[in-house]
């Protein structure tokens, strides 16, 4: 733990420095809370929020079920797709081109039409908006890391007879973990920004998108702040656990072990 | 083919396709019997085909032409039975698995009983010394010691085969020179076939039996020098004259081919140049 603090110290320092410059500035310059609230006042707007009026705490709930959900179901399709890709030449032939097509398109444009597909107030608009944004890094990591096997590898697994389900269990998917912890990482922000964006166009009143809405249209800008806040907090959090999965999963991987020197 | 054969091949030709559709001839005529216990190394220039013959009689790679016989059966066949075990110049150990999760690999895919195959792995490792590092994980380990690993792994299911290309290539002089003596010491007490491709003539002279001597475009054995060299071999070995002479034997073998090309060299400019004939 000392070293975690230690560590961290330096970002620490710059963190604490910076919402200390903006408190002062703001009381300075006397500027106005709708253009940028102090920290102090988004911090007690928080507080006077979290189970009253907007009720930041069950609508952070609400996004982190949407965000985890999309993450899951995104996630699976991503993985199964990537199986079905690297096993299936005819397959990558067919599913990749239409994978890379999906990827350039940007998918939070679709959000008003997945509200009306799977309903707008129901959480399965915000996961289908969420999950179709996680499934092309987790589908791309994974099948990366299910081909790009060590040459070397194989031919051993070749000197061994190994049939392909030996190389597959042994050989494919133990190399395919990190990658596939790699997209899950890049996916937690992502299920994030797909539920909230879902939620601008409708959905709960608690929910964080519908927060930063709503306080937005009324001018509370210490409320949309404090729930940005919230969506942060949020995110560092999905990630951190990912983070931490890492550690349990791979302490062997070069990512992990180069953390644990520094 | 005599009965103590362990890899025969005759009349072998390898070929690559290049991609603008010509043909490379890596290997052209190749005849070679290795019997029961020997350790042969291959030796010659970059490019001589040699790693390519040492995959021929692994059934990595297959001939264009002529046969590869392993144990009286096609290399093929001799795969399949797993005749063979395999060293590469990178230890290639799976990074998430243990020392004795790597040894244990292959007796996984063989289906062996676990107790069974606990007592070949802790078997293994007291072979090659690395009992006390069994938990640990390869990037734990230097260079040598993971090539330690390679070859208790190579070993595990007991093969009548080890092929071993360059695997000390990587290793620095002293730590290649303890891992020849290593090596040795395991060829002596398991009694197995050693095939090594190595480019370095006094690892080859040090280790062998026999040194086949290869030369390149297209690759060919050009000569097998017998090492009369009394067993065992060790730092003494080194240092005796009769090492040094067959070195000087097996360099000058090497060498004797280039001179050739160079004078035929030498011969065909004068001849173009109009200064013969």
């Amino acid at each position: 733990m000392r070293d975690v603090i230690q560590r961290n110290l330096p970002a620490l320092v710059v963190f604490v420095a910076t919402v200390a410059v903006w408190e002062l500035v703001i009381r300075v310059l006397q500027v106005r809370s709708f253009i940028l609230p102090a920290p102090s006042s988004i911090v007690g707007a928080l507080l006077k929020n979290w189970t009253a009026d907007y009720q930041l705490f069950r609508a952070a709930q609400t996004t982190l079920l949407e965000a985890g959900g999309g993450l899951v179901i995104g996630g699976a399709l991503g993985v199964v797709t990537a199986f079905a890709i690297a096993r299936f030449a005819a397959a990558r032939e067919i599913v990749l081109p239409i994978a890379v097509a999906m990827n350039a398109i940007p998918i939070v444009a679709f959000a008003p039409i997945a509200n009306n597909w799977f309903g707008v107030l129901s959480p399965y608009s915000k996961m289908a908006i969420a999950g179709t944004l996680v499934f092309f890094p987790i589908m791309i990591n994974v099948l990366r890391g299910l081909t790009q096997v060590d040459d070397s590898a194989l031919e051993l697994m070749r000197s061994y007879a190994a049939s392909e389900m030996a190389v597959l269990r042994k050989l494919r998917i133990p190399n395919a973990l990190p990658f596939f912890l790699t997209g899950l990482k890049i996916g937690t922000t992502l299920s994030l920004i797909g539920a909230v964006v879902g939620e601008y166009f409708g959905g709960l009143n608690v929910a964080l998108g519908r927060v930063v809405v709503e306080s937005a249209s009324t001018l509370a800008f210490e409320v949309t702040w404090a729930a940005i806040l919230v969506v942060s907090v949020t995110g560092i959090a999905m990630y951190l656990v990912v983070t931490g999965a890492e550690r349990v999963l791979i302490p062997w991987h070069s990512s992990v072990r180069g953390e644990r020197v520094a | 083919m005599t009965d103590k054969s362990v890899v025969s091949l005759s009349g072998v030709d390898k070929a690559f396709s290049l991609p603008d559709g010509s043909a490379m001839t890596a290997l052209s005529g190749i005849g070679l019997e290795i019997d029961r216990g020997e350790f042969v190394s291959l030796i010659g220039p970059s490019g001589c085909g040699k790693s390519t013959l040492l995959r021929l009689i692994g059934d990595l790679t297959q001939p264009t032409a002529g046969s590869v016989m392993v144990n009286g059966k096609p290399a093929p066949q001799a795969r399949l039975a797993r005749d063979y075990g395999m060293v590469f110049q990178a230890p290639v150990l799976f990074d998430w698995r243990t020392v004795e999760e790597n040894v244990r690999l292959p007796l996984e895919l063989l289906g062996q009983e676990r107790s069974a195959r606990e007592a070949r792995v802790t078997e293994m490792l007291k072979l090659v010394e690395l009992s006390d590092f069994r938990r640990h994980h390869p990037y734990q380990l230097s260079g040598g010691m993971q090539q330690r690993v390679a070859i208790a792994r190579a070993l595990a299911f007991s093969p009548s085969i080890l092929l071993m290309d360059e695997p000390f290539g990587a290793l620095d002089e002293m730590t290649r020179e303890r891992m020849n003596s290593e090596v040795l010491r395991i060829w002596q007490q398991t009694g197995i076939t050693i095939v090594f491709v190595t480019h370095s003539i006094p690892e080859a002279v040090f280790l062998s039996s026999r040194v086949v001597v290869m030369s390149s475009r297209p690759g060919r054995i050009t000569r097998v020098v017998e090492i009369e060299l009394p067993q065992p071999r060790d730092l003494e070995t080194r240092e005796s004259r009769r090492y040094f002479e067959m070195v000087t034997e097996v360099r000058e073998a090497l060498r004797g081919e280039g001179r050739r090309d160079e004078s035929v060299a030498s011969l065909e400019r004068a001849e173009a140049e109009g200064l013969l004939g």
